[in-house]
């Protein structure tokens, strides 16, 4: 047992380095696949982070009366917290609010100036609240709209902006849900082109596999190099899509930091390596290996 | 050993190829199928070493019942035997040496007796200079005889030579036929399909004839006839 499963090593190592051509054609090929698969899984990140930059800049703002006591809004500050649907409360007192406001407006002489000059601060207390989804705003909306808070209340954003904040929530999911069709779509044509080139490959040695036959090779002896063959290749196949991508991320990364902030692709490549050349090598290893297996398959018959 | 029991081979669309075949074949002959092409040798060797199933009869070897043989059961059936082509049938990508060490690996010899077994071989058919070389750097001749070193060095109790002398000179056909010979004064069964007349009159042995895929003669010092 031990002797053939070393001879299929051996066989499989030497059938590579051998059909030299062979290899290098079904390597580039398989290259290809690769790093459209890797290509995938950035594009997945980058669509997500896209995703929760837009996510983030959502909110619904409720600005309280000025006669409002702060115990009054901390305590409805405290009650939104134990809602399901939200995922951080943020108080903004009326110091706040004018400080910032003053800071905002400092280069402006006419507006601080008229600011300093009113007696009471003209400004209302606010709380921020984000959703842990944006198809949640509605709910929470409607919480705030309930006759008990009505009292405290001034305004609330959501009903300014609900359509922008609908539509956000919309493009947002699409995005997800787009992303996760064009990867699982693109991930089988990767696999289906490994798979026909390693058929093509395979083809091509139709003629020594049937010869292996006829000398009395059983079938994983004739079928086991091939499987390992087509390993190898997924193996070298994935580490040259890695080495070619670290350099295509590093130059693109700033671009794409412009476009969607807090986004450093290059930076999640290099932190990720290890996982993402796992994901590579499950792809091109066990493409390889399975598309090998059965492959071989057809010549097996007699 | 071997028996073919009023064996038939039809294909669909193309006729027929073997009608009706009887013979036996006891250890340590050498027989030799004659025959123009297309009579039905190739037919009876792919029969016997079950790369084809009869249509009708039954073909035995040794202990097997080859028409029964499931897929799987093939390959260790086939190391009893020894199989040589007109085309070579080597492994383009191995050594001479690699080829012959094949058929000891695939029966899951070790290492050290193939190390030692396959030069002896090698020498045995004069190529014990040329071990390290690739089927496309030898000549015709030299190919055929690391075929016939592979077909022989797991000991077959059968080696099968399937018109082994089809692509060779008459010089390099000599060499072979010799060859084969010796390894039958070693004890082996030889099979030898072939039309070549000289080679059939020269070895003076069995010659079992067949035209048409019917067998037309069966005689134990044999010369090539064909009427």
């Amino acid at each position: 047992m031990f002797t053939i499963i070393s001879r299929i090593f051996h066989f499989g190592f030497k059938n590579f380095w051998r059909n030299g051509w062979l290899s290098t054609a079904t390597v580039a090929i398989m290259t290809l696949a690769s790093i459209g698969f890797l290509g995938l899984i950035i594009f997945g990140v980058v669509t997500q982070s896209a995703a929760n930059a837009i996510q983030s800049k959502i909110d619904i703002s409720v600005y309280f009366n000025t006669n409002t006591s702060e115990d009054e809004i901390l305590n409805i500050q405290q009650s939104l917290e134990g809602l399901s649907q939200v995922a951080s409360v943020n108080y903004i007192s009326q110091d706040q609010a004018l400080a910032t406001f003053q800071q905002n407006h400092a280069n402006n002489p006419t507006v601080s100036q008229a600011v300093s000059e009113l007696d009471t601060n003209p400004l209302e207390a606010s709380l921020n609240i984000t959703a842990k989804d944006p198809s949640e705003y509605g709910a929470i909306n409607d919480y705030l709209t309930s006759p008990d808070l009505a009292s405290y209340i001034d305004t609330i954003s959501y009903s300014q902006n609900q359509d922008v904040i609908n539509r956000l929530a919309a493009i947002v999911r699409d995005v997800s849900i787009g992303g996760w069709i064009v990867t699982i779509f693109l991930a089988l044509v990767a696999g289906l082109v490994i798979f026909n080139t390693i058929r093509l490959a395979i083809y091509s040695n139709r003629e020594e596999i049937g010869v292996m036959r006829v000398v009395g090779a059983s079938n994983s002896l004739v079928r086991g190099p091939f499987v390992v063959e087509g390993m190898l290749w997924g193996l070298i196949a994935a580490l040259i899509s890695l080495i070619v991508f670290a350099p295509v991320l590093y130059f693109t990364s700033p671009y794409l930091n412009e476009f969607i902030p807090g986004l450093n692709i290059f930076q999640y490549f290099y932190t990720h390596i290890i996982q993402l050349f796992v994901y590579e090598l499950l792809f091109g290893v066990v493409i390889g290996g399975l598309s090998s297996f059965w492959a071989v398959r057809r010549y097996l018959k007699n | 050993m071997i028996v073919f029991q009023g064996v038939s081979k039809h294909y669909t669309g193309h006729g027929v190829a073997l009608e009706d075949v009887n013979f036996q074949i006891d250890p340590g002959e050498f027989v030799s199928l004659a025959g123009r092409s297309g009579a039905g040798k190739s037919t009876i060797i792919k029969l016997l070493i079950g790369e084809e199933k009869p249509s009708k009869g039954r073909v035995f070897f040794g202990q097997y019942e080859v028409n029964k043989l499931e897929d799987n059961e093939l390959p260790a059936f086939r190391r009893h035997i020894g199989v040589v082509f007109q085309d070579f049938r080597l492994l383009p990508t191995k050594t001479a040496y690699e080829n012959v060490a094949f058929a000891l690996e695939v029966a899951g010899r070790p290492q050290r007796e193939i190390a030692e077994l396959v030069p002896q071989v090698l020498d045995m058919v004069g190529l014990g200079d040329k071990m390290k070389n690739f089927p496309h750097e030898l000549s015709g001749g030299e190919r055929q005889r690391v075929a016939i070193a592979r077909a022989m060095i797991h000991r077959p109790e059968v080696v099968i030579a399937d018109e082994p002398t089809g692509n060779l000179d008459p010089f390099h056909t000599f060499e072979i036929v010799k060859l084969l010979e010796k390894i039958n004064q070693l004890g082996t069964t030889v099979v030898l399909a072939t039309h070549d007349k000289e080679v059939i009159n020269n070895l003076e042995r069995r010659v079992i004839t067949l035209d048409k895929g019917r067998l037309i003669r069966d005689e134990k010092k044999g010369k090539y006839i064909l009427v």
